[in-house]
């Protein structure tokens, strides 16, 4: 139990670290971008630990599916950013209030 | 035969009021006239067979209502009582008929008066021959209903529709009181049938009803609820305030209201309810308390009026006090014999008011009259009668009934046992005798004798009326004279079986005989003082008294008594301003309009558009903002998994005030 505690603390200190990136950051979308990866990261961090605490294979290969889900998500949101950037010419997220109620 | 005597009227109406186009002015005055009167022919024969042969009638038609324990039945009782009433009630309203032939002959709604008149003597008759409660109460609202057409009979004036109303209102309060007791009475008894409550009543006369702890003797609540119901009909002090104002219809209504019938009503009442209130000592207090300050108040104000028919309304007034004072000493007899004589000099009265007014062209003010009479020396001659009448002078028909009222008012005085309440009502009656006197000589100086202040024109055009408005003063001059006379042993004679069980008076609370044997003094007093107004009054008039008159005193006194003591500026002040108020303000406004709108329909249309616009303002466009509405969910959600419901419910509540 201690061992998968000690394994598990960084990876949910990670995550933790990576919202409140998203949350406090105000200017920076690619922060943003960057602190989801991490939050990925440290997801699969958790599901790799569990596998190999639990010895069981699941884990690690969610973590595989985790691993290219978000690698094709990033490259679908860094292409959006790219889109975005080309039409207002900034990327400021506190200025992407487009979708105000 | 009985029933035609109620049918008849009801007849006459339908036909004047639904055929009086079809039929015209003649038509309707004709059957009107003709059922009227086989009424009170049958009315006479009525009185022969169960006043004077003794044979009481009952008469069942159907049942109406019955529900459980609760019979009620169309049903009628003649008896001695009921007979007297049919009788007064039945002529009255046959003079008056006649006479409203002529005095409205030129009004163009003549058949809907006849409608009105017939159906305002059918609801009186179907009072005062019921034999149940709630019978008696069709006929009691119906009375008031319509006095009400006929206050406001000339509809078009102002002043005629705020009488009505006023009318309808004041008698409303009454009413209210009435139907209080009615329940009541179906409480103790359950029954509201006249022969049951009455044998039963002397059982009941120990009976309490427990309010709340508070034990309240059952014959006492009835007696009282009953006496508001006569307040409000027989217009005594309190609820007085109805009558001089319904002066505003046309006069031969006055002389129907306020002689015979709707006034005498709150009176029959109290007379028919005697076995009952025999039993309790307070209601017949509040009687003779109540009657006496009527009288005597009544009497007072009377002096000062200036309107020809409003001091015989406030004269009414001074009489219904005598009577509920006579029913509050227990002499329901005598009360009666006053109630018929009553009828009719007072009748006389408005007629020959009537009369007087429809010779000087629709003038009240009797300050605008004078040396009538070597005008109307007919009409003279009777409104004179009626004056003596109701002064009560010798072997004239009031001397008959109000002098032994006043004996009998004598003897509670001079007795030992109950002297407070005796007191209050000899001094008080013997009083408004003065006063009664006083503003009847009054009247006739002003109106026929003193030098006159009307118009050359209309003087010159004043004229007797023609017979048909003569005969029936005539009829009811002669009415006054020996209608005393001729029914004194009858009704209030010593031993007299006339009234049978129709009506009780325990052998405890009766004086019959002490009156015949007060000292002569006191039988000599009410003369003396009637004919000490009557000096009075031809003092003041004959002589220039009035320069002595104008001090201060004297004036703010009367101009006192002519605002007729104040009571409707303070009733208006005090009571219809603030309700009226409360209900505008308060009821209308506050509640209807305020409250329940700002909970229901209006409140709801404004509150959701505020907290939609609230919750769109919530998407403020930042992502940032997004996602911590996002993460705070996500906490929300994981604190209901794991049911963390104060915790919940505290954020709840925290973001309720955010």
């Amino acid at each position: 139990m201690l061992v998968f505690i000690n394994s598990t603390n960084p990876s949910i200190l990670l995550f933790l670290i990576s919202v409140l990136g998203i949350f406090l950051n105000q200017k920076n979308i690619l922060v943003m971008l960057m602190s989801l990866e991490m939050m990925f990261l440290s997801v699969s961090f958790n599901l790799i630990f569990a596998s190999i605490y639990l010895d069981d294979v699941t884990g690690q290969i969610f973590s595989l599916l985790i691993l290219t889900v978000a690698a094709a998500e990033s490259s679908i949101g860094l292409a959006i950013l790219v889109i975005y950037y080309r039409i207002r010419n900034v990327i400021t997220v506190e200025l992407m209030h487009l979708m105000k109620g | 035969m009985y029933l035609l005597i109620l049918w008849l009227p009801l007849l006459g109406s339908i036909f004047a009021g639904f055929l009086g186009r079809f039929l015209g002015h003649k038509g309707s005055s004709i059957i009107s006239v003709i059922c009227v009167f086989l009424s009170m022919f049958l009315s006479f024969v009525a009185f022969y067979e169960v006043g004077l042969m003794g044979l009481n009638q009952y008469i069942t038609l159907s049942p109406w209502i019955e529900v459980g324990i609760l019979k009620i039945s169309w049903s009628f009782l003649f008896d001695s009582l009921t007979v007297t009433m049919l009788v007064v009630i039945t002529v009255i309203s046959s003079l008056v008929h006649l006479y409203s032939l002529e005095y409205m002959q030129n009004d163009p709604h003549l058949p809907r008066f006849m409608s009105f008149l017939e159906i305002f003597t059918f609801f009186m008759l179907i009072l005062v021959t019921a034999d149940n409660l709630v019978q008696m109460f069709v006929g009691w609202e119906g009375v008031g209903l319509a006095s009400y057409l006929l206050i406001n009979f000339w509809f078009t004036r102002l002043a005629a529709n705020q009488s009505a109303i006023k009318a309808l209102v004041v008698n409303r309060i009454g009413d209210f009181g009435l139907s209080l007791g009615i329940l009541t009475v179906f409480y103790i008894f359950q029954s509201v049938d006249y022969l049951t409550i009455f044998s039963l009543s002397p059982l009941f006369s120990v009976y309490y009803l427990n309010f709340g702890g508070i034990y309240i003797p059952g014959l006492t609540l009835v007696g009282i609820f009953l006496f508001i119901g006569a307040v409000g009909k027989s217009a005594q002090l309190g609820l007085h305030t109805w009558l001089p104002d319904a002066m505003e219809g046309p006069t031969p209504v006055s002389a129907l209201i306020h002689a015979a019938t709707m006034v005498t009503a709150g009176v029959f009442l109290l007379i028919r309810f005697s076995p009952l209130i025999e039993f309790s000592c307070t209601v017949l207090n509040v009687l003779v308390i109540f009657g006496s300050l009527t009288a005597f108040f009544a009497g007072m104000s009377g002096v000062f009026q200036n309107d020809l028919k409003r001091v015989i309304a406030y004269s009414t007034c001074s009489q219904l006090g005598y009577m509920v004072f006579a029913c509050g000493i227990s002499c329901y007899n005598v009360s009666m014999f006053h109630l018929a004589n009553h009828a009719f000099f007072k009748a006389l009265l408005f007629l020959s008011a009537g009369s007087v007014i429809h010779a000087l062209a629709n003038e009240q003010d009797m300050r605008r009259m004078g040396s009538l009479v070597k005008f109307l020396p007919l009409t003279y001659s009777l409104m004179l009668v009626g004056s003596f009448a109701l002064a009560g002078f010798p072997f004239l028909t009031g001397f008959y009934s109000k002098d032994f009222i006043l004996e009998l008012a004598q003897v509670a005085l001079n007795n030992n046992l109950q002297s407070m309440q005796g007191a209050f009502a000899c001094w008080l009656g013997n009083l408004s005798v003065f006063f009664t006197a006083f503003y009847s000589f009054r009247l006739i100086y002003l109106t026929f004798i003193n030098s006159t202040n009307a118009t050359r024109q209309s003087i010159l055009k004043s004229h007797e009326p023609s017979l048909l408005m003569l005969t029936p003063l005539v009829i009811l001059g002669f009415g006054s004279i020996f209608i005393g006379y001729l029914g004194k042993d009858l009704f209030i004679g010593l031993g007299t079986d006339f009234w049978k069980s129709s009506i009780v008076i325990l052998p405890l609370n009766s004086y019959f005989i002490e009156a015949e044997w007060i000292s002569i003094n006191l039988k000599w007093l009410p003369f003396l003082l009637s004919a000490l107004g009557i000096v009075l009054a031809t003092i003041i008039n004959t002589s220039k008294t009035h320069l002595y008159l104008y001090n201060t005193f004297y004036r703010s006194l009367c101009f006192l008594v002519s605002k007729k003591w104040y009571w409707d500026i303070l009733y208006n002040r005090f009571f219809v301003y603030p309700i009226l108020n409360f209900g505008y303000l308060v009821s209308f406004k506050n509640l209807d309009r305020g409250f329940i709108e700002l909970m229901g329909p209006y409140g709801f249309s404004k509150l959701i558009p505020t907290w939609s616009q609230l919750l769109s303002k919530l998407q403020t466009g930042q992502l940032s903002h997004y996602l911590f509405f996002v993460v705070l969910g996500i906490c929300l959600f994981l604190m209901i998994i794991f049911n963390q419901t104060p915790l919940l419910v505290f954020y709840s509540v925290l973001l309720f005030f955010i």
